[in-house]
């Protein structure tokens, strides 16, 4: 079996899902899609200054991808942005580091758990999805928050 | 190579499949785990028997030369087996004519090459000229190579691009043909078999119509071709488009054949060497097909290796593989039937319809019924198959595509299902 990709702490992210679903108030969402597979993600993203007050999103798409999103929310809400923007690093360079590198868990959390997903070149952009949102939306946010809301929703 | 096939056991196929399998050296594979490879992804390309890997390498290491410009004994045999495939490809389908086997690099250069020409607007006859008012009819159920082109086409022209809508069956819905098919539809483009719903379509009826209005039929025959016998005086459509890594042949080679009168009316597509009757710096006259469709040096060894595929299933005998796939099929759609949860996109009785079966399972997606399949050894394709509007239709993400061909056993079929069943458990 290959338990390198599917650890219990992704299946059970996929299964019962944190902080799923698309709250108000928020100051911008961003929606991505993985045009190989068709997974889709809205990601929404309320500050409050430095604060990152809640991550919130919905989604379709493989376990990978929306136990991605969920880690996501439990690591990101409430610390601030400079924080998020270093675990959003990790994460990144944990998924393109091709299974080489030892994640450290005291900054990924859960998200140690994707580690293996590293090895799958085919399901990375799967576990990414949800963090490029996240980043595009907080990038959104903090340049003008009404008009990239706006935008989007468009 | 397979003898006089015996009469197998099992699923009333006519293939004694045992024995097919040992011409494809890769099915004995051994995948990480040492699990044995059970190959469910022929629709995306097909394993090669012994005889095509042969005919590859005894190309490079005897005949190898460029073709139709060298005067030496090399030249002379790479030409001559070079056009030998051409001769054996046109028996294939039933080509009058030899020179109406045009080489491509894919199914995908084929139907472009067919867009590109009549969006050109250089073709002396009106009728293959593509422009405002004019329309083109394609199919709901088509490959991306078989709408982007068009709409690539219909942009450069003004014509308009229009399409027939599918039923809740997976079939065409030929309710409104009179309408979408009319004076003003200059070409329809459509597919003889499905690659993700594996719906094979009614050409005949699509055809009549179109010959009414005058309107050039092109089919793509891309999943048909490798898997039933197909005759294109028969069918007496203008133009078809088919691979040849989905036929046991090598990547790198596909067919556009069309009917004399219409290759001749296109004007050329790539411009190059081997692709002109003269070349002034004034302007420049081309040669007459094949060559004016076959810039630049061709896929010698691809045509080479296609050829041997060809002799490879006319031995077996298109018959025999068309009949043991649709047993195949038959059992395959029982066995996914049986299980909770899977559904099937597309038709879900084996009538008219060939070895590709879509389907989804409750709750899971995709991706990780493939990637759980795998792990088993069992290899399907998942996403969209490059037939997105196919999944919109239907409201799904994507599906999970199991396809056949000579060499799938009924052992295969129960390791697909006892894998969706081992997919169930560990998603439940």
């Amino acid at each position: 079996m290959n338990d390198s990709l599917y650890q219990e702490i992704i299946l059970d992210h996929y299964k019962h899902p944190h902080g799923r679903g698309l709250r108000e108030p928020f100051d911008a969402e961003a929606h991505h899609v993985n045009p190989t597979c068709g997974d889709e993600i809205t990601v929404r993203v309320a500050l409050d200054g430095e604060k990152v007050v809640d991550v919130s999103y919905e989604g379709q798409g493989c376990s990978i991808s929306q136990a991605s999103a969920s880690v996501l929310h439990e690591l990101l809400t409430g610390s601030t942005i400079t924080d998020a923007m270093a675990v959003e690093q990790s994460f990144v360079e944990l998924m393109q580091g091709k299974g080489q590198i030892e994640p450290d868990e005291d900054v990924l959390g859960d998200g140690i758990a994707f580690a293996g997903v590293a090895k799958y070149p085919a399901r990375v952009k799967c576990a990414l999805l949800s963090w490029m949102a996240f980043k595009d939306a907080t990038a959104r946010a903090v340049g003008s928050p009404v008009v990239a809301a706006e935008e989007e929703r468009r | 190579m397979s003898e006089e096939p015996a009469v197998s056991v099992g699923a009333n196929s006519p293939l004694d499949v045992e024995r097919v399998r040992k011409d494809f050296p890769i099915l004995d594979r051994r995948l990480a785990g040492d699990r044995p490879l059970v190959y469910l992804d022929s629709a995306n390309t097909s394993q090669k028997p012994t005889a095509v890997l042969d005919a590859l390498a005894d190309h490079y290491t005897r005949h190898n030369a460029n073709v139709a410009r060298a005067v030496h004994q090399l030249g002379e045999e790479a030409t001559a087996a070079y056009e030998g495939a051409r001769d054996k490809i046109a028996a294939f389908i039933g080509a009058p004519s030899r020179d109406e086997i045009i080489f491509t690099k894919n199914a995908s250069e084929a139907l472009n090459l067919v867009a590109n020409t009549l969006a050109s607007g250089l073709a002396e006859n009106p009728r293959y000229r593509l422009g405002p008012g004019d329309e083109i009819v394609v199919t709901e159920m088509e490959h991306h190579s078989n709408i982007v082109p068009w709409q690539l086409a219909a942009r450069r022209t003004g014509a308009r691009f229009r399409w027939i809508g599918l039923t809740d069956e997976g079939r065409l819905d030929l309710s409104t043909l009179g309408e979408l098919i009319n004076p003003r539809t200059k070409i329809v483009s459509l597919v003889h078999q499905s690659n993700i719903l594996g719906t094979v379509n009614d050409v005949e009826t699509i055809l009549a119509r179109a010959s009414e209005v005058g309107a050039l039929v092109l089919l793509d025959g891309s999943q048909s071709v490798p898997h039933l016998p197909v005759d294109v005086t028969a069918l007496g459509v203008d133009l078809m488009a088919f691979t040849g890594h989905k036929m046991v042949g090598p990547t790198g080679i596909g067919v556009l054949w069309g009917r004399r009168e219409v290759l001749d009316g296109l004007p050329p597509f790539l411009g190059g060497g081997e692709m002109i009757e003269t070349v002034a710096m004034e302007g420049s006259t081309f040669a007459p097909v094949p060559h004016k469709f076959e810039a630049g040096t061709p896929p010698i060894a691809q045509a080479v290796g296609l050829g041997a595929a060809v002799d490879y299933l006319c031995a077996v005998g298109m018959e025999r593989i068309h009949d043991h796939e649709h047993a195949i099929t038959a059992y395959a759609l029982e066995k996914l039937h049986a299980i909770d949860g899977v559904k099937i996109i597309g038709p879900d009785t084996p009538e008219l319809r060939g070895g590709t079966i879509s389907f989804t399972v409750d709750g899971i997606h995709p991706h990780d019924v493939g990637q759980v399949l795998d792990e088993q050894g069992v290899a399907v394709r998942v996403g969209h198959h490059c037939a997105r509007p196919v999944c919109v239709r239907y409201g799904i993400p994507a599906t999970t595509r199991a396809s056949f061909y000579l060499y799938t056993s009924t052992d295969e079929i129960d390791a697909l299902a006892a894998g969706v069943q081992h997919v169930k458990r560990f998603f439940g």
